[in-house]
Formats: C-alpha cells, sequence, structure tokens
C-alpha cells in the first residue's frame, strides 16, 4: 500500500511544518523559506506566518503538499519484544526456565539527574497503573538511583551478580547520552563482563534501534514499562544460555 | 487582595513552627564551615584565575588549608598572616600555594581581633563593589521604570556562551523580562566553579564568573536600547552555592535560584553541606539585592501535586524563615510553586488557582516564582500552548512576579528560539486581555477554591507541627519532601563540611549585617 499525508482528501500530501531561519522579516526571506519547503519535498508551497524574532531571525509556518510517498507494506519494524508477558506470566517463566531469582541494577547513569523513568520501571509501586520490577516475585531489583557513574554501576553490579543492567538516560543534548552509554559498553567489554549480562537502556528519547546501535540488548522509550523490559530480558537470558 | 478569609493565627501558627525548626537547624550550621564557603572567602579577597593545571587557585588555597588542618579558622587569617609576613597580595599567596612555594602552616596565627587590617581593607573593597552594583541595578531600574506585571522569564540553555547570548537578546527583544541560564548538567556535583568563556555545555551552559560579565553586558546592551532593564539569573545551588551567589554578587546578576533543600533531594548532596551553605550565600544574595528563587516547584515532578500541595507550602514556610535568619529579606524572596497537576483531573484549574492565590496571600511581600507545566507536558506541543495558556491565566489573575514561561516543546528538548517567541506572545496576549480579572473577581465562600486552600493550609499547618517535632534532619531522612529520603551523613560533599575553631574568623558575615 503506497500512502501519502492526509489533509481532507486521500493522497492530498498535506503537510505543516515550522522553523527559524536566520534571516531578515522580509520578501527574500519568504522566498528562501518557500524554497526550503520545496527542497523538503513540498509542492504547493504557502509560507502562511512569518515573524521577525530578532533583526535576524524570522519564523516561519509553511504549508504544502508532500511529494513523496511510502511503501506502508514493505516496512520492516523490530520492536525489542515480541511476546510481552505480564507479571505473573513473567514469574512463572522465570520459575520454570530459569530456577532461580533474576538480578537486574538499574540506574540513571553520568551526570543524568533524572529518576521518574527509571522509578517507573522498577519501583514497587510503578507507573500509569503498571507495577515495577520491584514487586516481581522472581525478580531481584536494586534501583541506584540517579547521576551513578558508569564505573560505580558496574561495581555495584558486579556486587550483587547481576543477570541484567538497566540504564536509564534523559538528557540528550549535545549527544551527551550517547557518549555516556557508549563508555559503559566499551568498559563492560574491557571488563569481559559484557557477553555476561543482558544490557538494556531506556529514556524518552531511546529507541530500540538506537540501543543496538551502541551495543545493547535493546532500548525502551515513551510508554514502555517493566513489563516490556522484563519479557524482554528473561527471554533473552533463556535465548542466550546466561542461566 | 484577601479573597480566600484565610485563619491569620493559622499562618502565624506555621511560621512560629518553621522559625522554630530553622533556629534549632541554624545552631548547627553557625557551628560549621565548609570548603565553598572559604573558597567564597577567598573569591571574595580578590582571588581569582587558575593553577597551571587549571585548578581553580581557591580551591588550591582552601585544599591547601584542609592539608595543614587549619581549616578550622577559616581562609582569612590565615591568609592575613601570610599577607603580613611575606608582602604579597591574597592573589600572590594563592599562586605561591599553587606552585608549592608556600606553605601556611609556616605561619603563626594571630587571633582574630588582630586580624590583619590588610584582610579587613581587602574586604570592604569587596562588599563596597557589591554595595555598588546593588546601587546601579536601583539607578538603571528607576531609569527605565519597572515593570508592574509579572516578570517575564525564560531561559537559555544552548551550552555556548556565545550562542545563549544571540538567544537571550532576541527574547529581550520579544518581551522577556528576566533571562535564566540554565546550568549544564553536573555542575551542580563539580566542587569547584570552572575557570573562563565555555562552549560546551549538556543542557544548559556552565555557570562562570566570565560568563556572568558577558551575558551582563549583552543584556545591558539590549536594555538601554530597549530602555528596559533585562534581569539576569543563575543557579546558586549544588556544590558550590556561596561561591557562584559571591560571583553573581560581583557581575551583578538579579536573580538566584537558591533553595535550602533542593540540592538535598534532587542532587543528593549531603543535608549538613547544603544547610550550612545556603546560610552564606543568602547573607550575600539579601545584602546585593539579588532576589532569591526556592524550588518547592520540583518537588512536584517527583510527589503528586494535588496530595502533596500541603509540602509545597510548608516547603515556603521553611524557605522563608532560613532566609530570614540569613537577612535577606521578604521582598527578596522569589518563593516557587508550580502548574503541575494532572490535567486529566475535574477542575485542575480550580485547584491550581486556589494553590496560588494562597501562596499570594501568605506570603504576600515576596516576588513568588511561578512555574509553568512541565510533567504533564508530553510531544503534543499543540495540546502543549492550551496548558501553557491556563497557566498564564492563574498568573495574571493571581498577581504572581516572576512567570517562568512555559514551552510548548517541554518534553522534547531545550528551548528553541521560536519556543521562547510563541510562549511570549502567547503570555502578552493573556496578560493583556485578563490584566484586571483578578480585581473583578471573587471566590465563593467554601466553594471548591476557597476550600481547597484552606485544607493545604491546615495540611501544611500539621506537617510543620511535625516537623518541629522531629526536626528538620530526621524530617529529611523520612521522604516528606518529594517523596525523597536523604540521610544526614549521605550523599555528597559531606567531606567538605568542618567544624569551626574557637578561633574561625569569616570578616564578611559582620560587614554585610553591618551595612
Ligand atoms: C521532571 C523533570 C526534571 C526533574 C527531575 C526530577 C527527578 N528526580 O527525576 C528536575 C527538575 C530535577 C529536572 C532537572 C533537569 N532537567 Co528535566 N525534566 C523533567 C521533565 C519535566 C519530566 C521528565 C519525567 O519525569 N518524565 C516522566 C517519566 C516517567 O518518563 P520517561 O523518563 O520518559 O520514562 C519512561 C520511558 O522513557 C521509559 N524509561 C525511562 N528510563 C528507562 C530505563 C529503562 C531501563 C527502561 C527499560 C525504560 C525506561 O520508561 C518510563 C515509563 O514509560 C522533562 C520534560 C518532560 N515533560 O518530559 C524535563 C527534561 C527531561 N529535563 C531536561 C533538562 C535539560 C534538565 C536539566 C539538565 C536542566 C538543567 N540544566 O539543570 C536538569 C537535570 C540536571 C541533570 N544533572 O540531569 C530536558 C532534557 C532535554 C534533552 N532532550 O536533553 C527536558 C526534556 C526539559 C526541557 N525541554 O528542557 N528535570
Amino acid at each position: 500500500m503506497i500512502i501519502k499525508p492526509y489533509g481532507d482528501t486521500l493522497e492530498d500530501g498535506k503537510i505543516q511544518v515550522s522553523f527559524v531561519l536566520p534571516v531578515a522579516d522580509d520578501e527574500r526571506g519568504r522566498e528562501a523559506a518557500a524554497i526550503l519547503a520545496r527542497k523538503m519535498g513540498l509542492e504547493d508551497v504557502n509560507v502562511a506566518h512569518a515573524k521577525g524574532l530578532d533583526t535576524g531571525f524570522t519564523f516561519y509556518v509553511v504549508y504544502g503538499s508532500s511529494v513523496h510517498d511510502v511503501d506502508y507494506g514493505a516496512i520492516e519494524v523490530k520492536a525489542a519484544v515480541e511476546n510481552v508477558m505480564d507479571m505473573g506470566e513473567v514469574n512463572e517463566f522465570i520459575k520454570a526456565k530459569i530456577g532461580r531469582k533474576v538480578v537486574m541494577v538499574g540506574a540513571s547513569t553520568g551526570t543524568d539527574a533524572h529518576t521518574v523513568g527509571i522509578d517507573a520501571i522498577m519501583n514497587m509501586k510503578g507507573f500509569a497503573g503498571h507495577y515495577g520490577l520491584e514487586r516481581y516475585e522472581m525478580i531481584e531489583a536494586y534501583n541506584l538511583g540517579s547521576q551513578v557513574k558508569n564505573y560505580e554501576f558496574i561495581q555495584q553490579a558486579k556486587a550483587v551478580n547481576a543477570d541484567v543492567l538497566l540504564v536509564s538516560q534523559t538528557v540528550t543534548q549535545k549527544d551527551v547520552h550517547v557518549a555516556n552509554l557508549t563508555e559503559l559498553v566499551e568498559m563492560l567489554e574491557a571488563d569481559g563482563l559484557r557477553e555476561r549480562v543482558v544490557l538494556v537502556c531506556g529514556g524518552p528519547r531511546i529507541s530500540n534501534e538506537l540501543a543496538k546501535e551502541l551495543g545493547y540488548d535493546a532500548g525502551f522509550g515513551q510508554g514502555k514499562y517493566s513489563e516490556d523490559v522484563a519479557s524482554f530480558a528473561v527471554q533473552e537470558i533463556v535465548q542466550r544460555k546466561l542461566i | 487582595m484577601n479573597k480566600l478569609n484565610l485563619d491569620d493565627k493559622k499562618i502565624a501558627q506555621a511560621r512560629k513552627y518553621a522559625r522554630n525548626v530553622a533556629e534549632d537547624t541554624q545552631n548547627f550550621i553557625d557551628r560549621h564551615t565548609t570548603v565553598a564557603i572559604e573558597r567564597s572567602v577567598c573569591r571574595l579577597l580578590g582571588i581569582d584565575g587558575v593553577d597551571s593545571v587549571g585548578v581553580p587557585l581557591p580551591n588550591v588555597v582552601v585544599e591547601h588549608l584542609v592539608e595543614s588542618g587549619l581549616i578550622g579558622v577559616g581562609a582569612a587569617i590565615p591568609l592575613g598572616a601570610a599577607m603580613e609576613k611575606w608582602s604579597l597580595s591574597p592573589q600572590e599567596v594563592a599562586e605561591k600555594i599553587g606552585e608549592g612555594e608556600l606553605d601556611l602552616s609556616e605561619i603563626k596565627l594571630e587571633k582574630a581581633n588582630k586580624i590583619s587590617e590588610k584582610i579587613q581593607k581587602l574586604a570592604e573593597t569587596a562588599v563596597n563593589q557589591i554595595k555598588s552594583n546593588r546601587n546601579r541595578r536601583t539607578e538603571l531600574l528607576a531609569k527605565y521604570g519597572d515593570k508592574e506585571t509579572p516578570l517575564l522569564y525564560v531561559i537559555v540553555a544552548s551550552g555556548n556562551i556565545y550562542e545563549d547570548v544571540t538567544q537571550a537578546v532576541a527574547a529581550a527583544k520579544q518581551g522577556a523580562d528576566v533571562i535564566a541560564v540554565i546550568r549544564s548538567t553536573g555542575q551542580s556535583l563539580l566542587d569547584y566553579v570552572p575557570h573562563g568563556a565555555t562552549t560546551e555545555g549538556f543542557g544548559g551552559t556552565y555557570a562562570t564568573r566570565e560568563n556572568f560579565r558577558i551575558m551582563r553586558a549583552a543584556l545591558d546592551e539590549v536594555g538601554e536600547k530597549l530602555g528596559r532593564y533585562i534581569r539576569l539569573c543563575n543557579y546558586a545551588s549544588g556544590l558550590c552555592m556561596p561561591e557562584i551567589a559571591v560571583l553573581g554578587a560581583l557581575e551583578r546578576l538579579d536573580i538566584m535560584l537558591n533553595d535550602a533543600f533542593y540540592g538535598i533531594l534532587f542532587r543528593d548532596i549531603n543535608p549538613e553541606r547544603t544547610l550550612i551553605d545556603q546560610s552564606f550565600s543568602r547573607q550575600i544574595n539579601g545584602f546585593a539585592g539579588i532576589i532569591i528563587n526556592t524550588g518547592e516547584d520540583n518537588y512536584l515532578t517527583t510527589a503528586d501535586a494535588i496530595e502533596e500541595a500541603h509540602t509545597v507550602l510548608t516547603s515556603q514556610f521553611l524557605n522563608e524563615q532560613f532566609a530570614l535568619m540569613a537577612g535577606l529579606p521578604e521582598e527578596q524572596m522569589g518563593l516557587g510553586h508550580a502548574f503541575e497537576i494532572d490535567p486529566s483531573v475535574t477542575n485542575g484549574f480550580l485547584y491550581e488557582l486556589a494553590q496560588a492565590q494562597m501562596a499570594r496571600e501568605i506570603f504576600p511581600k515576596a516576588p513568588l516564582k511561578y512555574m509553568p507545566p512541565t510533567k504533564f507536558m508530553t510531544g503534543d506541543i499543540f495540546r502543549g500552548m492550551v496548558q501553557n495558556a491556563l497557566f498564564n491565566m492563574v498568573t495574571v489573575t493571581t498577581g504572581q512576579r516572576i512567570h517562568l514561561l512555559g514551552m510548548l516543546t517541554e518534553a522534547i528538548h531545550t528551548p528553541f528560539m521560536s519556543d521562547r517567541a510563541l510562549s511570549i506572545d502567547n503570555a502578552e496576549y493573556i496578560f493583556n486581555t485578563m490584566k484586571d480579572f483578578g480585581d473583578e473577581i471573587i471566590f465563593r465562600e467554601n466553594g471548591k477554591i476557597y476550600s481547597r486552600a484552606h485544607k493545604v493550609l491546615d495540611e501544611a499547618c500539621e506537617l510543620l507541627a511535625e516537623i518541629e517535632q522531629n526536626k528538620l534532619f530526621a524530617t529529611l531522612e523520612k521522604g516528606i519532601f518529594a517523596g525523597v529520603k536523604r540521610k544526614r551523613d549521605g550523599g555528597k560533599g559531606r567531606e567538605g563540611v568542618f567544624e569551626k575553631s574557637a578561633d574561625y574568623f569569616n570578616p564578611f558575615p559582620n560587614l554585610l549585617n553591618k551595612s
């Protein structure tokens, strides 16, 4: 199936974009906005709004119709987990296939001070009606909090013999999360630990693709809860024979 | 102004509990100093710059004092003695310590009453410089006239001070009254203040003296063109709280985030350290005429805004008393609160209105700082505009003073130039179209708004009674604020806390109090 954006008529391709150009608010600036929109693949371009923000900066709202389309049927996405189990099922799975408690250590690492995300996954109370890992009978969960240095994180994980490491990253400006996540993988590899653990990261701007690219086993973003990550981790343990 | 008919006796009672808590804690505070306070003293005495490996000289001096067991007397006496003995300036003393050419433990320390006159002179010079900054601000505000309506506060956070200037200048032209330069992640846990102009920060820009100077100059310049005084704001928080307060006072910042508990709760800084540091910081801020902003709004990012509303009020009462003890007047207390009720709550807007009106009535002189929705902002930027509009309506209706503008892209990134411009337009529209709305309405007695405010005050009063019983440190251990528990001896920076010895001396508290 070939698709285009929908305004009010199928295949009209309607799109809105807004952006700032570092130019004055005048005719030439508007034309620059229109040219840019055409280069983005829009036709019937309408620069609907222009407003100067400073002498050399102008804000534009532009409408147009996309010349591009997408072959929807040909898309393949790989979700981190195909088979999501609920809390009870995860516990049963662990009892049946692993036969001992699974140890999970989580933290918001590096300089990141945001805890709400990792707490949502780990704390007893959970988030939006989804209980956290601490409530899982067959999971021993350690939430180390925020601003945990990678080195410390690894030390703590070793101390409790962790099977699963959970890393939360919220601040992404200037790719600070990429640098920090990469450092952890490198340190784990140097320590010979990488192959022995399930390594997962998460946060509002983390996708499964990004996580894999950085050397993680999976990544979870918004709208993911403890059951998603628990389901993934326990199946991964079994699959990789980390029992 | 008085629309909620709150019980004056209850308010007075709450203040009394808070006063007792603060006094009890102040006893502990007064007996201690920290490495950050002594570095602040060094900076006030003119020590600046870094050594050959880039360590700031105030750190070099204070580390030397710690190693040679002199920290208990404070930095001023040993520095004064060294100046006398070797005829050096404090800066030269610091440089020589840095080069390993000078050892302060070699000198015999004089008692405080024989303190070097040179030190006293230098201290007075610093205090005079701060005073002249304060006067300069007053002059400029008189020249341009100050705004009566809420101050529009926006943040810049590019990580690069020069890019920040571009954004700040544009924002000022669009109508912003306050520019806050958000700090880079991680700065609050640095036990030193970085040096020089910086161009690489994450989620914010490093607070350095040079960055302060660059932004101050840019805002003065654009302010002159616009005929408005543009206020500059930064963060006197984290492990360098008092040092940043000093740098802000010396470079004429106007507003400083400066909370007694924020570092403890949200950065896991040692409670003793933060409480001692906030006291000296607020003495500086008080004297410099800098408005402090407290951080109660943050509680609602981890705790529920309906259930925990009274903890915000409780903390405001405590912050107020700690600030008063440091000599900071009510007119400079930008007590914080926030519009953070879940948008799906029926009548949520009424409860926001109740909380804001209540804060206004309980702290009538305080330039309250009101924070926009953040936690319930999502990728739906269009709904975000509506949330921000409702927030703007509460501010104009209840007369908040420092209005931190909500950004439609809050859940996505630190603000773009256009995000700021859209928020300023939104606020200006609402502030104008609803200008006198607050004067035209009253709240129905025992109605939803009225009752909500009474309930929050009652609960805050009860909680303060409990804190008075348990004392502050034990309260922090119990997780009363923001649902976060902090041990008295836990957290970062505890090793920088020292008991004052009998002959401890710091020339500044006296000078600041006198003037
Ligand atoms: C609350 C908050 C804070 C609070 C944090 C309190 C706390 N203890 O956590 C406070 C006020 C302290 C704070 C501070 C800062 N913040 Co903040 N903050 C937010 C805010 C408002 C909400 C974040 C939140 O709690 N979301 C709710 C949780 C549940 O969602 P979540 O994290 O996405 O988690 C879910 C998933 O992602 C996933 N998940 C998350 N982690 C993990 C981990 C694993 C293993 C798994 C499986 C899943 C998973 O599961 C969760 C449930 O579904 C956002 C704005 C917003 N509305 O998003 C800004 C925001 C995140 N903050 C931001 C910034 C810049 C900061 C500061 C750096 C500002 C500064 N310069 O001082 C500081 C942080 C300093 C530091 N050292 O990190 C920016 C980040 C911009 C960026 N993309 O880089 C945002 C987007 C605001 C903005 N627009 O500027 N912040």
